[in-house]
């Protein structure tokens, strides 16, 4: 029993460790996808990183069943077990908004105005910054979830400077001569990117009180 | 051998498949109540310690027992184990935290009074002083160890489920060790009043020659043991709703602080490293499993704030301390009565 469970065991941490790396690297290709969107509208480039991230969202959902499956299959940490499915149910929902952002830019094709391109960028480095520090906010829950907190409090952080960043863009959205129809399509894809960080804030949320009981 | 003998041990026997089917809870519920370890695992492991912890380490608290009454007369030591189990049994039924060495002591009294033996103060006083140093004594180790855990796993990053693993190898040892502190510290309880009666003839297996008490404290340890496979599976699933609601790692410190505790109040070998080095011994007396681990599991509350403690719990075994050797005192007086009147048995 002794060494096949730590066999296990290992396998699984691996596979855990291996779900934030998708979260990790799909915060990356995101930034560089929208980025080059802003930069040189729909290429070719785009649509690898598009095809990239869903490749990522499908092998991070294999990883989930996975990782559900052996801890109810093994009976692993009982305690813990239903805040870790959480924890990752959620993680998985925020992969997902990266991916639906992508598609959404890839379908719809907005145009953005080069006065607004400024903000698009600064609004997308924020939250994929909310998306990193949650990356490592988890992987701390695993592993000393005394340093959550500290995590947890960056995610919030960038999740209000992003907030800030989309009402400073909406604002100017609105207030220019573009018609209605593009100022509500603008505003869309500026609520899909904050999304990101809001997505990270409840992550954050629920992993502070799973890390609670974790310590307590 | 007299048929006659089997059916005096029976309530020993009793007594010991009593104790088995409640005190194994204390050993290993928590890790088969919330699944960290299979109970099938928990029984093969449980029964086996328990029967060596016996075999190898039983004999100091059952002289202790001993000193407090040397019941001679077979039909005697059966009406002890019997009100002693009569006593369980009945608190058990009344949904009240029992222990079986509270209530063997008790019935020993009984015997006492009932033929008149003086009871030996100095023994009586060193027994009753254990039933409050047993469950203070494992507060303070559980307060002790937990504290030492905090410290180290802020320091030591260890993955959750790697962590976990641990926890489950942890819980298997420390069971272990429980089980056979279980097994050396109440083994007195289930056949310490049959031995100075010698009931059974000297038994040859190949070169070996089992003395009669070897042969009861095996006898016993298979008691306890069938306690454990028959009956022990339904109050391991019920202990963590006795006990509050723990985590995985303040069960693992509080059946090690029970494991120690037990082991402490057992140990020959401990007690003469003591007095080897000048300190004050442990009295090897048998004493409670279930408040060994109810102490270590208010240990850690306190630490924790006191808000997980069920004081109506700890209430009952309060009453239970009082009434348990009462109630088996008064048993034993009267069956004996009974058996000596009635059945016109030599009791004494």
């Amino acid at each position: 029993m002794g060494l096949n469970l730590f066999r296990r065991t290992k396998q699984l941490e691996q596979q855990i460790d291996g779900f934030f790396d998708k979260l990790s690297e799909s915060s990356v290709v995101y930034r560089l996808a929208v980025r080059l969107y802003l930069r040189e509208g729909l290429t070719e480039e785009f649509q690898e990183r598009l095809e990239r991230i869903n490749t990522l969202e499908s092998e991070a959902d294999d990883l989930r069943r996975s990782i559900e499956k052996q801890l109810y299959s093994d009976t692993l940490i009982p305690d813990s077990r239903g805040d870790v499915l959480g924890l990752i149910e959620t993680v998985d929902q925020l992969m997902s908004q990266f991916e639906g952002s992508l598609w959404a830019l890839s379908i719809e094709k907005p145009n953005i105005p080069d006065e607004y391109v400024n903000g698009f960028r600064k609004l997308t480095n924020m939250v994929v910054k909310a998306a990193d520090e949650l990356a490592l906010s988890g992987r701390a829950f695993f592993r000393s979830p005394y340093d959550v907190p500290a995590h947890n409090h960056k995610v919030m952080l960038y999740e209000k400077e992003a907030d800030a960043i989309s009402t400073k863009l909406k604002t100017e959205i609105f207030a220019s001569d573009l018609e209605l129809a593009e100022k509500l399509h603008l505003r869309d894809f500026v609520e899909q990117i904050d999304s990101v960080a809001d997505l990270a804030e409840d992550v954050a949320d629920r992993l502070a009180i799973y890390a609670i009981k974790r310590i307590v | 051998m007299d048929p006659l003998i089997l059916i005096f041990l029976s309530s020993g026997l009793f007594l010991g498949w009593a104790l088995g089917a409640n005190d194994a809870a204390n050993v290993f519920g928590t890790a088969v109540g919330t699944k960290m370890v299979r109970w099938r695992t928990a029984a093969i492991i449980c029964s086996i310690f328990i029967i060596l912890g016996a075999l190898i380490s039983g004999g100091g608290t059952t002289h202790t027992l001993g000193k407090l009454g040397a019941i001679s007369a077979l039909p005697g030591a059966f009406m002890t184990a019997l009100s002693a189990a009569l006593a369980v049994y009945s608190m058990t039924k009344s949904g009240l935290p029992v222990s079986t060495s509270q209530a063997i002591v008790g019935a020993i009294i009984g015997w006492n009074l009932f033929s008149g033996n003086p009871t030996d103060t100095s023994t009586l006083t060193k027994i009753l002083s254990t039933w409050i140093i047993c469950p203070v004594l494992s507060a303070i180790i559980a307060v002790t160890l937990f504290k030492m855990h905090k410290f180290t796993s802020k320091r030591i990053k260890i993955h959750m489920i790697m962590a976990d693993a641990y926890t489950r190898l942890a819980l298997i040892i420390a069971g272990a060790l429980g089980a056979y502190s279980l097994g050396a510290n109440n083994i007195a309880n289930v056949i310490g009043v049959f031995i100075p009666g010698e009931p059974l003839p000297d038994l040859q297996v190949g070169t070996f020659i089992f003395s009669s008490t070897q042969q009861l404290f095996l006898l016993g340890g298979l008691a306890i043991a069938l306690g454990v496979w028959t009956y022990s599976k339904r109050v391991m699933m019920t202990v963590g709703n006795n006990l509050g609601r723990l985590s995985a790692n303040a069960a693992l410190i509080a059946v090690i602080s029970h494991s120690i505790v037990l082991f402490m109040f057992a140990s020959r070998g401990l007690e003469a490293w003591l007095a080897g080095n000048g300190l004050p011994t442990i009295p090897l007396v048998p004493v409670s499993s279930s408040q060994a681990v109810v102490g270590a599991v208010v240990g850690i509350s306190i630490l924790q704030g006191a808000a997980g403690i069920r004081w109506s719990v700890l209430g009952k075994i309060v009453v239970g301390w009082v009434v348990t050797p009462i109630a088996a005192c008064a048993t034993c007086f009267f069956g004996l009565f009974f058996l000596q009147n009635v059945f016109g048995l030599v009791v004494q």
